[in-house]
């Protein structure tokens, strides 16, 4: 990482957490100045989001694993937290290691059954995990997961300073802290030896084995993990939501966290953080264009398309990958690296953009 | 005694549902390795489709009305997947994570779009009133839409494996999933399989959306993803590209789902089929009738 693009994000961070006392309008993305309780609570689920899309990006953008139970670990980090804190009354600190450990649990043994299968298989059988997962949240068993209506935090069993409207700046700063910690994590994981492993059996499992590396352990230890992290995003996510809703269990939730790595760029960290925020903030932002009176006097053949936010994604997704490979990630380095090259300097491709070149052709 | 019939049959009934699904599924990604993520979308799509045209013969609830909704829902999904292949997957032949995630966004696209037309809630289904009868089998009262289910799944069964077995496009077929290179350098198209393959697997969805429409005498938009879950498991657990590992695997789901619903838990069936899902997989990675890979 060179020095400058530290300095750019050490700055993005710094401007983030100066948000709430800065009072900024950005109409028709927030709905009111970046102070308001509003405008923090939706930034802070951005950032959740985003992070999360990072997680899964360790899985699918360096790994090269196609999940589809990544819900699963975001689940269990919210509802176990959730029962932790509300029934069990563990204190935060307890509650939130003792999630980890069940969601790093849950990761290893779905992990290690899944990924004796490959590619496609694989892919089907995380599915059907996370589908387990999901019918018990939804079934209720025992009274648990609250089944459709969710699993709510009173806020009694919470600390003073993460409760009510007037303490959302510190959840949306909690938020944040997630969203940078699971950033760097994933940033290190990539550079670790174990990391490059992880690339490795991306690109050419056969060598891996022949180095007297098995391509089993390394993608298992990308699924833990990746699992690990998602849970911990999941407790933030039930903090800053104020409960656990059965939604994010779903596999269709999962569909979105991969509809996000693609649009930013899988495999570029920041462009799958970025495609969780633009996905969060576009889901959010075109529902209420739906309800406004701009769409709703359109004749039905144009209202019912545009008055489904997932049909607009849904479409747009199919775009990003039929004419721009790579995501918005790739998109920003082929245009700086024409740009470059009009200039006349001859500059080295980036590893990852050479990787690109070689995958397309 | 008749409970146990009943619930075999009605078992029979959801595994020929699965089968419609699976069956598709699986060839497709036998001959081109191509998971399709937009079936389940074929499936809704099949049923809203037909049942709109049903209900324009004399309110729906009649065997001529019956039978145009079959019509129209095979014929539904067999379009979209023809679309779908023509104008989307065709243009990603060997990159097969971007297909994936091409059908992926189909789906989406299109169970959105059912949302905005019909609307997020489920809609009564309309039927001949024979449908809602029972006959009885061995003392058990079974209902006849339960057997119709079971009719047309044996029905497609056999005629899928005529097509493959006793035609020359099935050999092709059959040829390009055991060697898709080898097919082409005899100098077949196999490009002309696929579409064919798609359009055979979207018209199995779409008339299977008619009948788990029939199955539950409802349509709901998210009728197609709930069973798409079930038939990736059954396509697994059956061996992928295999057809006739799809049905067995699609009666082993389906049976050990609804006994388990009825003497456990009710819902503890759901999971009981990721446990065996599991289980085989740590025996035969493969999948029952699948060859390892």
């Amino acid at each position: 990482m060179t020095g400058r693009r530290v300095a750019v994000i050490a700055g993005g961070v710094v401007l983030l957490a100066l948000l709430p006392e800065l009072r900024l309008t950005i109409p028709g993305v927030l709905p009111g100045p970046t102070s308001s309780a509003g405008s923090l609570q939706l930034l802070a689920v951005c950032l959740l989001i985003g992070a999360l899309a990072v997680t899964y990006d360790l899985l699918f953008g360096l790994a090269g694993l196609l999940s589809f139970g990544h819900a699963l670990f975001f689940g269990t980090g919210c509802y176990v937290f959730a029962l932790a804190v509300e029934r069990w009354h563990l204190p935060l600190l307890v509650a939130a290691l003792f999630t980890l450990a069940v969601g790093s649990a849950t990761a290893l043994v779905v992990g290690a059954v899944s990924l004796r299968v490959r590619d496609i298989s694989f892919a089907m059988v995380t599915l059907a995990f996370a589908q387990a997962g999901s019918l018990l949240v939804y079934r209720n068993f025992g009274g648990y997961t609250g089944g459709e209506e969710g699993l709510g935090l009173s806020g009694t069993r919470l600390p003073g300073w993460l409760v009510g409207v007037g303490n959302t700046k510190n959840l949306y700063w909690l938020a944040l802290a997630i969203a940078v910690l699971v950033y760097a994590k994933v940033v290190w994981v990539s550079r670790t030896r174990a990391g490059r492993m992880m690339a490795a059996v991306r690109e050419n499992d056969l060598r891996v084995q022949v180095i007297g590396v098995r391509p089993y352990v390394v993608r298992l230890m990308a699924f833990v993990a990746s699992g690990a992290l998602a849970t911990m995003v999941g407790m933030g996510y039930v903090l800053v939501a104020g409960g656990a809703n059965p939604q994010v269990t779903t596999p269709a939730f999962t569909l979105s966290l991969l509809v996000m790595v693609v649009l930013g760029g899988a495999g570029a960290l920041w462009g799958a953080m970025l495609g969780g925020v633009l996905y969060t903030l576009l889901d959010q932002r075109l529902a209420v264009l739906a309800s406004s009176s701009a769409i709703t006097s359109l004749p039905a053949v144009l209202r019912v398309p545009l008055s489904q936010p997932l049909f607009l994604l849904g479409t747009l997704f199919v775009l990003v990958v039929l004419f721009l490979p790579g995501g918005l990630a790739g998109a920003l380095r082929r245009f700086r690296h024409h740009r470059a090259a009009a200039r006349g300097l001859a500059i080295e491709p980036a590893p990852a953009a050479a990787e690109d070149e070689a995958r397309v052709a | 005694m008749s409970t146990v019939v009943l619930l075999t049959v009605t078992g029979l009934g959801l595994g020929g549902l699965y089968f419609l699904v699976a069956s598709g599924l699986s060839l497709i990604y036998g001959l081109m390795r191509v998971l399709n993520f937009a079936h389940g979308a074929f499936l809704t799509l099949g049923a809203y489709v037909g049942y709109q045209a049903g209900r324009h013969v004399g309110g729906g609830a009649s065997w001529s009305a019956f039978t145009v909704m079959l019509i129209v829902g095979t014929a539904t999904g067999a379009l979209l997947a023809l679309l779908t292949e023509l104008l989307l997957v065709r243009r990603l032949y060997e990159r097969v994570i971007e297909q994936v995630l091409v059908t992926v966004g189909v789906g989406l696209g299109l169970v959105a779009l059912v949302n905005g037309t019909w609307g997020a809630d489920a809609r009564p289904f309309p039927a001949p009133a024979w449908m809602g009868r029972t006959t009885t089998m061995l003392g058990a009262r079974i209902p006849n839409n339960r057997l119709v289910c079971i009719a047309v799944a044996g029905a497609v069964l056999v005629g899928l494996l005529a097509l493959l077995n006793r035609t020359h496009h099935g050999l092709i077929i059959r040829a390009g999933v055991e060697n898709r290179t080898m097919v082409s350098a005899l100098g077949i198209d196999v490009q002309r399989s696929f579409t064919a393959v798609f359009v055979i697997g979207g018209a199995a969805a779409g008339l299977g959306g008619v009948l788990a429409a029939l199955y539950n005498g409802s349509v709901t938009p998210g009728m197609g993803d709930s069973l798409l879950i079930f038939a990736f498991i059954v396509v697994v657990i059956g061996g992928l590209g295999s057809i006739s590992g799809s049905a067995v695997a699609a009666l082993v789901v389906a049976l050990l789902q609804q006994f388990t619903n009825y003497y456990g838990v009710s819902g503890l069936g759901d999971f009981v089929v990721v446990l065996a899902l599991a289980g085989v997989l740590l025996v035969r990675p493969a999948g029952l009738f699948g060859r390892a890979a």
